[in-house]
């Protein structure tokens, strides 16, 4: 494995530049543990020079938003040979659209809360005043706000009063030009790690989050004191069974490979509600993914280390 | 079951808690607002070359002669290299603290080398005066908006701050006696006043001459310093020097320098010319906080100052400044829809623009990000980020990129202007104010 040469991509140009950069660090030294030769890689207008002359053995995309996670960067890679971790292109887009990968799992019969995905020019056509009326008359309040692509809680709200709700929907806009509204389900949050291993894809233990605020909004992803978490989740095992299959179920049905985070809310009668999926899951020091890995006793390096072992596997195929 | 990750390696079934920073509960209480925010993740991205960068209030260096410096540089190290390697004297050495006097003398200032003390950077003099005089709770006043690496210095010394109007001639006197005297009836004298005089950070206005007097008058008549800050003040873009307030009052003002926009940041050299009681505590709290300044920056620049044209050198960064100044007026002029309006800088690195009623600067950062071109939002330049009318305003700086490219950016500012405008259209009066916290920028963009 020594001679293994792997680059990291991180950074880009995304909103979430900053956690992605921090990703990239966290990853590339884990990785470095296990042996490997690792490059860390912003990702700029020289990467597919950068990777015609040196042609790593493996590519890992610690990319979150934008190329990393909606199948841009993917789809380079295949282009150009290059073995990768992670789901494939078409499969990223399936994930990175949260309205998507939503109708998607809900037509297989999975549970997630009801939605409504609203762009701009509707509330300009139609009359923002009718069709929040609208929106709040069918979801209800509070309700959750946020933009159907993106990560990191970047742009969530939630609203619990109708006259927060037009800020609320400007917000979200700062981010595109559509707004994803789902109705807010109280329960426990808890974020599913799944791993495709030789038996196929396997949950790791739930993180559950539990929020000061009863949000886990960014400030509360990243500000010390705002969250404490909890590896695996203090749920009784039927509980923990059901957040699971839905983490696992979510990986097959969008057609995920290699590694996913489900995020999803428990709620008080056991029914877990499937919020978004993540095809390039935070692995910074706070992030979900390294404590559900952590909590096996596990090494993120060494888990990684075998997910690039199977993506060369897989392009030799 | 929940599978292991690694075939036959047990899950550990206890549930164990973790927090994000396990040190939490051991932090002092003045690093409460010391805290991550959606706006510094945004400035991550404001750093690539992308992106328009009308944030950071970096010297354009290009315009330094680096062959030349090198060249000195190099002759310095041989001949001085065995003392500007050593540890120093913690007010600075004498020969830089001489040729700072000489500097100042051109806004009338006359000063004896002893009351100077060389620090790392102006913002470390400010650190120090803070130190020195604020105690949890104690007032300073400044102007709105204010230098957001001030406003920062004073959180963590946990001073309340209380800001003071400006107009188009800077801070106005009217409104500073009226902020004393309600202050006076709370029975709190504020410790110091806070200014920037010359091109003002973020305001990119000067304190008429007139009201300088004035407020100088009005300080000591309520017993209030003045530390006055003048990073700018010699980078007028015709040339022009304003009579520092230290001039005028030698002994209830303290004047703060730096050579970080007249020579180059990366030296981070500066320093307070204080009353010499005040400059004995300014050299016991800077000796606790670092033991000396670095020699070696110290040597650089008094020999740049000695064997280099600095003033001409000043004459071409004034005229760089100049050339980004009228591109970005012109943009602005240009490109921008009716409701902006902007202030008109006579020298330094900043416009302080509003935006049209109802927008939200903070808010639209994000869309400016996707558009490619960054800026400061007017909150972070005030001490209460809720505080009308911080929230339509925002800082351009000019100094850094090219006229071309500045004209880029504030070609993407006005489509993410005329955006935020058709949201405001159509969610009208129901739109409230911002979606974030409060939250300064990072350092690079200060």
């Amino acid at each position: 494995m020594t001679d293994r040469t792997v680059a990291v991509l991180a950074g880009g140009l995304s909103h979430e530049r900053d956690v992605s950069l921090r990703s990239g660090r966290r990853l590339s030294s884990s990785l470095r543990d296990t042996g490997l030769y690792v490059e860390e890689w912003d990702v700029d207008a020289k990467l597919l020079s950068r990777i015609n002359s040196s042609r790593p053995d493996a590519v890992v995309i610690a990319l979150h938003g934008g190329a990393g996670e909606n199948g841009a960067v993917q789809s380079v890679l295949e282009m150009l040979g290059v073995p990768y971790v992670g789901a494939d292109p078409r499969a990223c887009r399936r994930a990175w659209d949260k309205p998507t990968a939503k109708d998607e799992l809900a037509r297989a019969g999975l549970s997630t809360p009801e939605w409504i995905t609203l762009p701009h020019a509707t509330f300009r056509d139609l009359g923002a005043q009718d069709v929040l009326d609208a929106l709040v008359a069918r979801l209800g309040l509070p309700l959750i706000l946020k933009p159907p692509q993106g990560g990191s809680a970047l742009g969530l709200h939630l609203v619990r009063e109708v006259a927060e709700l037009p800020g609320a929907i400007v917000g979200c806009l700062a981010y595109g030009d559509s707004v994803l509204a789902e109705g807010f389900v109280e329960g426990i949050e808890v974020a599913v790690t799944v791993l495709d291993g030789p038996d196929g894809p396997q949950a790791l233990p739930a993180v559950e989050i539990d929020a000061t605020s009863g949000f886990y909004d960014y400030a509360a992803r990243y500000i010390a004191g705002l969250a404490t978490f909890h590896a695996p989740a203090r749920l009784d095992s039927a509980a923990a069974a059901a957040v699971a299959d839905l983490a696992v179920n979510a990986h097959r049905i969008l057609g995920l490979r290699d590694v996913s985070r489900t995020d999803m809310v428990v709620t008080p009668d056991g029914v877990a509600q499937f919020l978004e999926v993540n095809v390039a899951p935070g692995l910074t020091e706070t992030s979900l993914l390294p404590m559900a890995i952590e909590s096996t006793g596990a090494h993120l390096g060494t888990i990684y280390a075998t997910l690039i072992e199977g993506a060369i596997a897989r392009s030799l195929r | 079951m929940t599978p292991s990750p690694t075939p036959g390696q047990p899950c550990r079934k206890q549930s164990t808690q973790r927090d994000l920073d396990p040190h939490l509960h051991r932090y002092a209480q003045r690093t409460a607002g010391m805290t991550a925010s959606e706006i510094r993740a945004l400035f991550a991205v404001a750093s690539r070359p992308e992106v328009v960068s009308l944030a950071g209030g970096m010297p354009y260096l290009p315009a330094l002669p680096l062959d030349s410096l090198a060249d000195e540089l190099a002759q310095m190290i041989a001949t001085d290299g065995m003392t500007a390697l050593q540890y120093g004297s913690a007010q600075g050495t004498a020969e830089l603290r001489e040729r700072i006097c000489e500097l100042m003398a051109l806004e009338g200032i006359r000063a004896h080398a002893d009351d100077v003390t060389v620090t790392v950077g102006s913002q470390m003099a400010l650190d120090m005066v803070t130190r020195i005089f604020c105690d949890p709770g104690d007032v300073v006043l400044a102007e709105a908006p204010s230098y957001v690496g001030a406003l920062t210095t004073f959180a963590s010394y946990q001073a309340q701050v209380v800001q003071v109007p400006m107009d188009d001639d800077g801070l106005i006197p009217d409104e500073l006696s009226a902020a004393l005297c309600s202050l006076r009836a709370q029975g709190r004298t504020p410790k110091f006043l806070y200014t920037i005089p010359n091109f003002h950070n973020p305001a990119g206005v000067t304190l008429a001459v007139p009201r300088r007097g004035e407020i100088l008058r009005l300080c000591a008549e309520h017993q209030v310093l003045v530390v006055e800050d003048n990073p700018y003040g010699l980078l007028g873009f015709e040339g022009q020097i304003y009579p520092a307030m230290r001039a005028a009052d030698p002994d209830n003002v303290v004047y703060l320098g730096s050579f970080s926009k007249t020579f180059a940041p990366g030296l981070r050299v500066g320093w307070a010319l204080a009353p010499h009681a005040v400059r004995e505590k300014l050299v016991l709290a800077a000796e606790s906080a670092t033991l000396c300044p670095p020699t070696f920056t110290q040597f650089v620049v008094a020999r740049y100052l000695t064997a280099h044209d600095w003033k001409g050198q000043i004459k071409t960064y004034q005229e760089a400044y100049r050339i980004r100044r009228d591109a970005m007026l012109e943009a602005l002029a240009h490109y921008l829809p009716p409701g902006c309006r902007w202030t008109h800088p006579a020298g330094g690195f900043y416009v302080w623009l509003t935006v049209p009623e109802g927008l939200d600067t903070k808010a639209m950062l994000p869309r400016a990000v996707t558009q490619r071109v960054a800026y400061v939002p007017g909150t972070a330049f005030y001490a209460e980020s809720d505080r009308s009318p911080a929230g339509r305003m925002m800082r351009l700086s000019f100094c850094y990129p090219t006229p071309d490219r500045i004209t880029e950016g504030v070609r993407r500012l006005a489509t993410v202007l005329d955006n935020e405008l058709e949201l405001q259209r159509t969610f009208g009066s129901l739109r409230p104010r911002t979606v974030f916290g409060s939250q300064s920028p990072s350092p690079d963009t200060a």
